[in-house]
């Protein structure tokens, strides 16, 4: 039998508490990460890059940040576009401010940034929970934005109020600017994304994770048997903002080149990405992945679908979009409230029982 | 009197007939807040949606006309008459009625018992949902709406303050009727829900839903009438908003303008939606009033949710929001 734990022995704690106890799922996700690095470079075309696979991977990043917060510590927020936007601004300064500092740096410490910002707004959720707090957030959103659009320093002076990447190069590879090629571009945000999954499923399994998972479940609960509400909260919001800044920072050198603030991280974002967590699912790694898929490969097939083969016009299937995205959001909530993660999880019980389910 | 004391005075006048459109769309989510305990993020799209309908019923538009030609081929775009806007009005009444059943009988019925949050979740899917539909069924261009309300400056005003203060001031009549639009609603639904039969169920409701459900009170009725209240509200401040800006999607987002308003008068308070549109209206003209020339424009888009944060942090319930107490 493929899918079993039987005959996998652990013989040591370490292997014991490994993230695919099953080896049927280890397999299947080293073959993942192989295919990721070594097959996706050589067949990845620029269309293919810049349509789905570069803003799923940059996306995915942004969810796991939000569901850490959301799904994780159970702090609402609307504020993901504007935290992403100081990932993008952040980025822009330190790249016009030290020309020679390696993108990568760059783009950690840009995460770094949004992570001190993050921990800002995040303050008053101390005090505060539930709907006030997405309020307080939203305060962030529209606060952030109108400082990136109205203040000429965050964007340089430049006339357009626009800012735009330059080139950088790692390993002697241009990844930001208009020369980098799709495969530079996948491969950032491929690393950067699966050293972030990584530590995100890490961080949530430790010490920390369990005291977000306990403020999340009853915050004066976890309060009296000892875990500290300032450290949990903070730490949730740093960890989510560096998270969400270094999507934005990717989102802008890699992928967008260009952009503008109240355009590019105006406040649908924060709902597409919180879209991403609840159709994923609150509350798993996994769950960012799926989530991010889907909403980013369901709009290109629906519009392959309207446009080209049904040749309907665009401003139509666009709107028919809108409309299937929040059904399916409703859908998912009364049918599924744990999301395509939840899904994934009674499939493999299913398959673990298989042949026999009783 | 000093000119900028007058300029002053003028904003926050302006503040005061602005702070109640935003009321007007607060007290929807009040409505649905207190009977459900839902916090309807749809609202903002159901005055978008309601003022979209009445135009189209106006002016005779086909509904899903793009859509139809899209998949028959044809040319479909109106009936070829125009609907006067008092048979308008009831037909989107209608129409705003019908959405509370379907809404209650698709959504509400099956995410009973669930939490707070998710509640909240599925109406942000409903606010996306009517979106697209309210775009598919009139197309997406921004319209004009005429329902025979006065519009520009008011005279009475001007030629008063003139009098006055040797300064006109420069007040939009569509503003004060709305003031006194919002007035009436408030009274009417005071009334309605203090001295009728269905007015008291509804507060029954919003009290203990077990315990209305125990004395034999029909939750789903409740709902539907609530959430039909609310589509009427919402109906109200299309109305307002779309005479004043014209009916375009921005209308929607002033939904999140009256988040804020909310947080400033407490969920459950009625009178608190008034009193916060108010103050938010005052504060954020004012704001800018004072503040352009050192900051710079636009602070309207931040300044009421700062505001909002601001007193958060001191008095988490609202002015007039009921004590929060948790146990565990």
């Amino acid at each position: 039998m493929l899918y079993r734990e039987a005959g996998d022995f652990k013989t040591s704690y370490t292997a014991d508490s490994q993230t695919f106890p099953i080896r049927f799922d280890r397999y299947g996700y080293y073959f993942l990460l192989g295919f990721a690095f070594l097959v996706v470079p050589l067949i990845i075309n620029d269309y293919w890059a810049n349509a789905i696979v570069v803003p799923f991977l940059i996306y995915t990043i942004a969810a796991l940040g939000l569901n850490i917060l959301i799904g994780y510590c159970g702090q609402l927020s609307l504020g993901t576009g504007a935290f992403m936007a100081v990932g993008a601004y952040g980025s822009y300064k330190l790249m016009t401010a030290f020309p020679d500092l390696n993108i990568v740096f760059v783009i950690i410490a840009s995460g770094v940034v949004t992570a001190g910002v993050g921990v800002l707004f995040g303050l008053p959720s101390l005090r505060i929970k539930g709907f006030y707090l997405a309020v307080a957030t939203l305060a962030a959103q529209f606060f952030l934005i109108w400082l990136f659009t109205r203040q000429p320093w965050f964007y340089n002076y430049s006339p357009t109020g626009m800012i735009s990447a330059p080139q950088r190069e790692v390993f002697g590879v241009a990844v930001t600017g208009p020369r980098a090629s799709a495969v530079a571009m996948y491969m950032i945000c491929l690393c950067f994304l699966i050293s972030l999954a990584w530590l995100a499923r890490n961080l949530t399994r430790g010490t920390l994770g369990r005291q977000w998972m306990a403020i999340r479940d009853m915050d004066i609960a976890a309060e009296i048997i000892g875990v500290n509400p300032l450290m949990a909260k903070l730490t949730a919001f740093a960890v989510s903002s560096f998270f969400i800044g270094i999507s934005g920072a990717l989102l802008f050198t890699v992928y967008l080149g260009a952009a503008e603030a109240g355009e590019a991280f105006g406040i649908d974002k924060s709902f597409l990405v919180l879209f991403m967590v609840i159709i994923g699912g609150l509350g798993s790694i996994f769950g960012a992945f799926a989530g991010a898929a889907f909403l980013i490969v369901g709009p290109v097939m629906l519009k392959l679908l309207l446009v080209n083969t049904l040749g309907w016009p665009t401003d139509l299937a666009a709107h028919l979009e809108i409309m299937i995205i929040g059904a399916l959001i409703i859908v998912f909530l009364i049918l599924e409230p744990h999301g395509i993660a939840a899904l994934w999880r009674t499939i493999k019980e299913k398959l673990r029982l298989w042949p026999f389910p009783y | 009197m000093p000119d900028t004391l007058l300029f002053a005075m003028e904003a926050t006048l302006n503040g005061l007939t602005a702070g109640v459109m935003y009321a007007l769309v607060a007290l929807g989510f009040v409505l649905i807040f207190k009977a459900s305990g839902i916090f309807n993020f749809a609202q903002g799209v159901m005055a978008l949606f309601a003022a979209l309908t009445l135009v189209g019923f106006q002016s005779g538009q086909i509904p899903f006309a793009h859509l139809i030609n899209a998949v028959f081929g044809t040319r479909l775009h109106q009936f070829g008459w125009n609907m006067p806007t008092f048979l308008a009005i009831p037909a989107t009444v209608l129409v705003m009625i019908l959405l509370a059943v379907l809404v209650e009988r698709y959504i509400l019925k099956h995410l009973v018992n669930q939490e707070p949050i998710i509640l909240f979740m599925a109406t942000i899917g409903l606010a996306y949902f009517l979106e697209g539909v309210g775009d598919i069924m009139w197309g997406a261009e921004v319209k004009a709406l005429d329902v025979g309300l006065p519009k520009g400056m008011s005279g009475a005003v001007d030629d008063i303050t003139f009098a006055w203060f040797g300064y006109g001031f420069y007040i939009d009549r569509l503003e004060l009727w709305a003031a006194g639009i919002a007035g009436i609603l408030v009274a009417s639904l005071t009334i309605f829900s203090q001295y009728t039969k269905q007015g008291r169920a509804l507060r029954a409701v919003a009290d203990d839903h077990q315990a209305a459900l125990s004395v034999g009170i029909s939750l789903r009725f409740i709902w539907v009438l609530t959430w039909s209240i609310a589509g009427i509200v919402a109906l109200v401040a299309g109305i307002m908003w779309g005479s004043k800006s014209g009916v375009q999607f921005s209308l929607s987002l002033i939904a999140l303008k009256a988040l804020p308003v909310l947080i400033l008068g407490g969920f459950t308070s009625i009178p608190g939606a008034i009193v916060g549109g108010l103050i938010i209206g005052v504060g954020e003209k004012l704001f800018d009033f004072f503040m352009q020339p050192v900051i710079g424009g636009a602070t309207e888009n931040w300044f009421a949710y700062m505001l909002a944060l601001a007193f958060l942090l001191f008095r988490p319930q609202g002015l007039f929001g009921e004590k929060i107490i948790e146990r565990v």
